[in-house]
């Protein structure tokens, strides 16, 4: 598909998720609390959105994950948070 | 329009979703054994699971003229309790000529845990013994990419393996290559919160290929969509592709994985 059919088709949808986005960090940004792994994560990946190649889905996906290389010694439980908290 | 959904837990589903999905154009589904959602307390919960799966299951779709089949295993959210898992793999064998069983499935890892890595490598010695396809699960999230890594060392290391009799299921943009790369088949999952959406499932078919990939909507009881993959085949419509070319990767893609083992018969 070209980039113009491309943006009639999802241009609308992710206007609004980006207007959705920004609305959450906004909101986080108001609320009191202690700082908080997920938001530092969640930042982080945002830089991603700046690269200049169309890698961006999949360096998101990196920055979120779990670096190690090595088995842990035993499962903490049984789900995920969606950040890697060191 | 016809599908196969080769990742469906449908004895979490209703009767609706059964209806739902014949309407839609669905051919067969395929149900890997998962976790309940509760730990089962002995190897007696799962081998009424796996009567479940290869006795009552069957039955209940063939109502709405849908044939089904299954894959075995204990589930890696239950794989941290190794005895347990001996146990439950040990009576997997006698369900293992049942008509509807394709393999061992979904095994993998969930939180990359020793005991998990040992459940799992019990797994694929299992299908080796055995000559059974393998279908794997990947863990959620931050886990994924080195659940992944330390999924492919472990088939790797078994010299009995054949790759292309393997299909690794939920990889995302930074996981998929490392699958196909091993020559194994990889399976997207679409949900509406993790793992794929449609949108980003059809690029990864544009840019990956379509040779050795399928999409599913592991639908269970949780959050998550029975009709996403005529959902995602809407989209693909939405971005030109042909006709021929989705029948191709939602009905005949799963066909050429699973008519590796003789059991799975393609729908007439």
């Amino acid at each position: 598909m070209k980039r113009t059919d491309l943006l009639d088709l999802y241009f609308m949808e992710n206007r609004a998720k980006l207007i959705d986005l920004a609305a959450f960090m906004d909101r986080v940004d108001r609320a009191e609390g202690d700082a908080d792994f997920r938001y530092a994560a969640f930042k982080e990946a945002l830089k991603e959105l700046g690269r200049g190649d169309s890698e961006r889905a999949k360096h998101v996906l990196l920055s979120l994950s779990d670096p190690t290389t090595e088995p842990i010694p035993a499962a903490p439980g049984k789900g995920a948070i969606g950040a890697w908290k060191t | 329009m016809r599908y196969i959904e080769p990742h469906g837990h449908m004895v979490s589903r209703t009767t609706d979703d059964y209806r739902d999905m014949v309407t839609a154009g669905c051919a067969c589904v395929c149900e890997p054994a998962f976790w309940a959602g509760y730990d089962r307390s002995s190897v007696h919960g799962f081998y009424d699971y796996f009567c479940q799966l290869t006795d009552y299951e069957p039955k209940r779709a063939a109502k709405f003229g849908l044939p089904h089949y299954c894959w075995l295993c204990i589930n890696p959210k239950e794989s941290e309790d190794v005895g347990l898992a001996k146990d439950v793999i040990g009576i997997i064998p006698q369900f293992l000529d049942r008509p509807n069983v394709l393999g061992i499935g979904e095994i993998g890892l969930n939180k990359n845990s020793r005991n998990e890595m040992q459940v799992l490598e019990m797994h694929v010695d299992l299908a080796a013994n055995h000559n059974q396809l393998i279908l794997v699960h990947t863990p959620h999230l931050e886990d994924k990419l080195k659940g992944t890594r330390l999924i492919l060392d472990v088939l790797k290391s078994d010299s009995r393996i054949q790759p292309e009799r393997v299909i690794i299921d939920h990889v995302e943009e930074h996981t998929a290559q490392l699958v196909l790369d091993r020559g194994h088949w990889a399976g997207m999952t679409l949900y509406p919160e993790s793992k794929c959406t449609g949108a980003r499932a059809i690029d990864i078919f544009e840019r990956f290929g379509s040779e050795r990939l399928w999409m599913n909507s592991a639908c269970d009881w949780g959050v998550s969509v029975p009709l996403a993959v005529p959902h995602a085949a809407l989209e693909m419509r939405k971005r030109q592709w042909t006709a021929e070319k989705i029948d191709s990767v939602i009905y005949g893609n799963p066909i050429r994985f699973m008519s590796q083992t003789p059991k799975f018969k393609s729908p007439a």
